[in-house]
């Protein structure tokens, strides 16, 4: 078990207690955390609606492969810190991270 | 005005196998979407991804499905209205419905299914000052009809297929092109993204890269577009249209106004025929929910076969339903 914390739009942050051994992916624990992403393309790096902005952790992170860069650049308001959650799987690497739900703001 | 029988708002793979389940029991539909063409999710985010869990049809690429689907439902001669919102559903005097959308197209039907997944399919609108303003000013969000933009000036801004597409296209077509994007390099299609280097080292279109357009000004229509780079510095460019391209995003849209009963935009149905609140309207696929929901194509099709037999009594008020098999009785086309 790890924790990542999300950040709110109104600046409060929430930590979540993440497994690291039951194969989800950062988008799918956030959605089982009930917060509100479509996930419309089911975790297929396609659709975009599962964008986080990785606000503390980054470089702990492993790097976007060329599917999630791809759907990334197509996005209005992408930034160097820009995710897919859908293509993260939390792991002991992660503690700590925190996250803001781009998704969230765009809908 | 088009009359049918039932009005499909959705032409994904749902609502086009719900064509197939009506047209056996001899009701005539006619669909609506907002994308301008069917298979909904299928055509629009993963038409290349292979579906594992179709019944009979192992690993089925998603484009096969919807055309598998189309040909299945053909014989029974739907109607489509493609690149068309819904905005309006009214109830007539004798029960019926009229269906209106954004362009004005009204379609009159005894019964109304919603099988439109996760809304409509609406396009990314980038944060520029003054946007919304120009909007059928000079602001496009979408290229319908490529010739209005000949021998004008066009910026394009976006790093994925379509914007780099839509540039290659445009050059040939408007007196000046310009491309921004906020990158400096374009990871989604290598043969597209050479094509415009390669324009644009021949000066034929203008690139600016590591930019984003910032702001756009005129008075009454599009007179220019101010672009920023990251490195903070700020060009204008005169221009008359500006055309961001950031795909499409699916939103619920004017379906929350129906008075339906709908809980995490999704709409509740009873699982006994997939009604919802409002008698003659139903809704199947990844757009309802009920206990046990599963968000899959193959539930869909399932709630499509049973809900059709409920809206029979509607189309057919003094006939009696009976149950038949196509092995026994075949599909009768219109």
């Amino acid at each position: 078990m790890i924790s990542i914390t999300v950040e709110e739009y109104n600046g409060e942050r929430r930590k979540l207690e993440v497994p690291v051994d039951m194969g989800l992916s950062l988008m799918e624990v956030l959605k089982a955390y009930e917060y509100d992403i479509q996930a419309t393309c089911g975790g297929m790096a396609l659709c975009a609606t599962c964008h986080i902005e990785v606000l503390e952790g980054a470089d702990k992170l492993p790097e976007s492969n060329d599917s999630e860069l791809a759907t990334l650049d197509t996005l209005p308001d992408v930034d160097i810190n820009s995710r897919l959650s859908c293509q993260l799987r939390p792991d002991d690497h992660m503690d700590g991270l925190v996250i803001r739900i781009k998704a969230l703001q765009d809908s | 005005m088009i009359t049918t029988d039932i009005c499909i708002i959705g032409a994904g793979p749902v609502g086009l196998f719900a064509v197939f389940e009506a047209g056996l029991l001899k009701m005539r539909c006619h669909l609506i979407d907002a994308l301008p063409v069917i298979g909904g999710q299928l055509a629009e985010i993963y038409p290349q991804k292979p579906i594992y869990d179709i019944p009979g049809a192992p690993g089925i690429i998603a484009e096969d499905l919807v055309k598998n689907l189309y040909m299945q439902i053909e014989e029974f001669k739907p109607g489509f209205t493609l690149g068309e919102r819904v905005e309006f559903l009214e109830k007539q005097q004798d029960e019926s419905y009229l269906v209106k959308t954004n362009e004005g197209t009204e379609v009159h039907c005894q019964v109304v299914v919603i099988a439109a997944g996760l809304g409509s399919f609406e396009p990314r609108k980038p944060a520029v000052e003054r946007l919304e303003y120009f909007e059928g000013k000079g602001v496009h969000y979408m290229v319908r009809k490529p010739e209005q933009f000949r021998d004008q000036n066009v910026v394009l801004a976006g790093g994925g297929d379509s914007a780099l597409d839509w540039t290659v296209f445009l050059a040939g077509i408007a007196s000046r092109v310009t491309l921004v994007h906020r990158g400096d390099t374009f990871r989604g299609a290598p043969d597209s993204a050479e094509k415009v280097f390669e324009l644009a080292e021949k000066g034929k279109i203008d690139l600016i890269l590591q930019a984003q357009v910032s702001s756009l000004g005129g008075n009454g229509v599009l007179k220019e577009v101010s672009i920023t780079g990251n490195d903070k510095s700020v060009v204008k460019v005169p221009t008359d249209h500006f055309i961001p391209l950031f795909g499409l995003s699916p939103k619920l849209g004017p379906i929350a106004d129906w008075n339906l009963g709908v809980e995490k935009s999704a709409i509740i149905v009873d699982t006994f025929d997939y009604s919802t609140n409002i008698e003659r309207i139903y809704a199947i696929g990844d757009i309802n929910t009920y206990p046990g929901k599963l968000k899959l194509i193959l539930c869909g099709f399932h709630e499509a076969a049973i809900m059709m037999q409920s809206a029979f009594k509607y189309i057919y008020p003094d006939q009696k339903l009976s149950f038949k098999y196509t092995t026994v009785n075949g599909v009768n086309p219109f």
